[in-house]
């Protein structure tokens, strides 16, 4: 197991690169802890599956480094670099046994009979296979062979990170429960570094302790799931994180105000004079409707009752924003006022989170 | 109207489709929901007649259409694959079934543009789809797919193959771009949450059966039976056995609580109960609610809830709580249930008695 570091990173698919529009990553400066549980999320083409090709070693990046325990590996080819991956789609030897399968890498490291007796038995176990390990892999279902792909991928102790590339993909949907379960508790379990790319977010949120958001070839976030839900770092984060995302809302901001339109809005906290694009942002958790009419005057639109609860779209000044509204809670309809709990908005400049100067915590 | 009269499909001796009548309206949106090999695709290819039913009819407009060729209907279909013509341009993948139908340039232009402003697609016209997004070669399809004012459009999982984000803002403007159309849908998915943002009607289907048709609420709030309820809940709906005595619910674990209402003109005996994932919660909801302890297996985080894997007793249940919550693994947590959220169902899986929320919801 390593930590690793990724300093100054950049790539660009183009042999002579000129501004930034031409990178694929821009410049990446981040730190993977030893035994570390993450996951690199973003929407197609933000550069994730490049970052990842490029800590395997299929890639090798335009400019910067790549630091395994402190070793220089940015030259060095895959088979030097010690990972074990994990494709979206199964990699199985069909004429092998599932005991085979799994014991393939271990055998080609020339490990003892006893150990990978024993290792082989102990990954079952723990995939939910060892009823199964003399069988054949032909004939299994797309499920139990991901399954093993994931256990191969998990089978040697002594790698230096493990790497998922969309692994639950084939998975149907009652079936990934299962399955991004299992993954946490191996993680547990063998405390490996992995990193765990996907652009779902249920399952970014549900499997790493610490989630690298990524969009346009960037880093926006690296936090919590707590703090990508509660304080997003850019819109991005705002709006990829959460179903429905936060509102966005273009606004003047002076001091512990903000004001849209002929409209002001309380903040939880005082900010200092900001000079770029100003906006505000709330989740539809923290949107209510009220009977005070100094509230916000809006629109409803379109309800959807999604059982549990029910999204309602409302129209205010031009823009669309949605509230969250508790099963069984009446209805409104027509014209509504609403506000935003106020500790709860964030203020954004050019995209990127403000830290308020006064009140509040940052 | 499109009817499936009596309609099923056997293939080497196994049954797809058991005996299935059915009624579609004339612009209706109908979502059938049920797990993968339930039957989806199978009914889908029968609506459109590219299969030939073992047996039944299928009438489009009173008229049997059983066994009439795909082509000589009016029919659409968008597959969750998206199948566009990769070295046309967009505007001609759309007018591309205009063109086989003869229609005039000025009439074809008309209808593309028509269609495309529907899917946001107006400035992409001249490109070809793979210089689009996934989500923007999906709206093409589906915009080839409404250009030709078919009667029918079967969509099967169109938006399976989309990143989520684009599958949220699509979902929304499905049920608008389709009012309008006057067509008959029908839309196949495997996620709850999906039949419910499209409304209109669900069908629940199961190993080849629909086990309900009605509006999507209705089938999602007052199932006929346990099958029908686990379809319809994602995480599946929790059960657990339990006792009714008088006019106290009595839990495996001897939990119990007062019910009233129609509770106490039901017969004394056992039970099997059924709840949904968000009605276990952190919180007693009402003095009714019960404290059940629970050991947790692990949480999940899906951004604005938490999903809690839990085993209470022999049962495996899963709770679906509001917020972001970090609780450690294997600990004792008690969870509240109100009754009013618990459906009793007998031993045949038939409902015995709805929740008693759903019956004023």
């Amino acid at each position: 197991m390593a930590r690793i570091e990724l300093k100054d990173l950049a790539h660009s698919y183009l042999p002579k690169p000129g501004g930034e529009d031409d990178f694929a990553l821009k410049t990446i400066d981040l730190d993977w802890d030893d035994g570390g549980a993450y996951a690199l999320l973003g929407a197609s083409g933000c550069g994730k599956s490049t970052l990842l090709n490029i800590i395997s070693g299929l890639l090798e990046p335009t400019r910067g480094q790549i630091l395994f325990d402190g070793a220089d590996m940015t030259h060095a080819p895959t088979t030097a670099r010690n990972i074990a991956q994990v494709f979206q789609f199964p990699v199985v030897y069909d004429t092998m046994t599932v005991r085979d399968n799994l014991a393939f890498p271990l055998r080609n490291r020339g490990m003892q009979a006893s150990y990978i007796k024993e290792r082989v038995q102990q990954i079952a176990e723990m995939i939910g296979m060892d009823s199964q390990l003399s069988r054949k892999a032909r004939g299994l279902t797309a499920d139990e062979k991901q399954k093993i792909s994931l256990g191969r991928g998990m089978v040697r102790e002594d790698v230096n990170a493990i790497l998922f590339d969309e692994p639950l993909t084939v998975i149907d949907p009652h079936m990934k429960w299962e399955l991004r379960t299992q993954l946490k508790q191996l993680h547990r379990e063998f405390g490996h570094t992995m990193i765990y790319v996907t652009h779902d977010q249920t399952e970014a949120l549900t499997f790493a302790d610490k989630v690298v958001v990524m969009h346009d070839g960037r880093v926006v976030q690296l936090g919590t799931p707590e703090e990508l839900f509660e304080k997003p770092a850019h819109t991005f984060v705002g709006y990829f994180i959460g179903s429905p995302g936060m509102n966005l809302l273009d606004a003047k901001i002076d001091g512990s105000t903000a004001t849209i339109g002929s409209h002001q809005v309380p903040l939880g906290a005082g900010y200092a004079a900001l000079s770029g694009h100003t906006q505000i942002g709330i989740r539809p958790e923290f949107v209510t409707f009220t009977d005070d009419t100094n509230g916000l005057p809006v629109q409803v639109t379109q309800v959807e009752d999604v059982g549990r609860h029910r999204i309602v779209r409302v129209g205010f000044e031009g823009n669309t924003l949605c509230a969250v509204l508790p099963e069984g809670a009446p209805l409104p309809e027509g014209t509504q006022n609403i506000t935003f709990m106020p500790d709860q908005i964030g203020v954004f400049e050019n995209d990127w989170r403000v830290t308020p100067s006064t009140g509040g915590a940052s | 109207m499109l009817e499936l009269r009596d309609v099923s499909m056997k293939v080497r001796g196994r049954t797809h489709i058991y005996n299935t009548d059915l009624k579609l309206e004339p612009g209706t949106m109908n979502v059938l929901l049920g797990p993968t090999l339930a039957g989806k695709t199978t009914l889908m290819r029968l609506m459109a007649g590219l299969d030939k039913p073992t047996t039944g009819q299928v009438l489009a407009h009173g008229k049997d259409v059983t066994g009439m060729r795909v082509q000589d209907r009016k029919v659409a279909m968008v597959y969750q694959q998206f199948i566009n013509y990769p070295s046309m341009t967009v505007f001609d993948n759309i007018a591309s079934p205009l063109k086989l139908m003869g229609k005039s340039k000025a009439e074809i232009d008309a209808a593309v543009r028509k269609s495309a402003e529907m899917l946001r697609l107006t400035e992409m016209l001249d490109r070809k789809p793979l210089e689009l997004s996934g989500g923007q070669q999906q709206r093409c399809a589906l915009a080839r797919a409404l250009v030709k004012e078919s009667d029918l459009v079967l969509l099967d999982e169109p938006l399976a193959n989309l990143d989520y984000k684009l599958r949220e803002e699509l979902r929304a403007e499905i049920p608008r771009i389709f009012r309008d159309s006057g067509a008959i849908f029908v839309y196949a998915t495997t996620e709850p949450e999906e039949a419910l943002l499209l409304g209109g009607n669900t069908a629940t289907l199961f190993e080849g059966r629909i086990t309900q048709f009605g509006p999507a609420t209705d089938v999602y709030r007052h199932p006929k039976d346990a099958t029908t309820a686990r379809v319809y809940s994602d995480p599946p709906m929790n059960f657990t056995p339990c006792r009714k005595e008088g006019g106290q619910l009595i839990m495996a674990d001897g939990t119990s609580a007062p019910v009233g209402g129609a509770f106490a003109d039901l017969a004394d005996g056992d039970y099997r109960a059924g709840f949904r994932p968000n009605h276990l919660n952190l919180n007693a909801e009402s003095d009714q609610s019960m404290a059940l302890t629970c050991t947790l297996g692990i949480a999940e985080i899906t951004g604005s809830e938490t999903f809690l894997h839990l085993h209470h007793g022999d049962d495996k249940w899963v709770a679906l709580v509001h917020g972001v919550h970090d609780f450690e693994a294997g600990s004792d947590i008690t969870l509240w249930l109100d009754p009013k959220h618990i459906y009793l169902f007998d031993a045949d899986g038939q409902l015995a008695l709805p929740a008693a929320y759903a019956a004023a919801a």
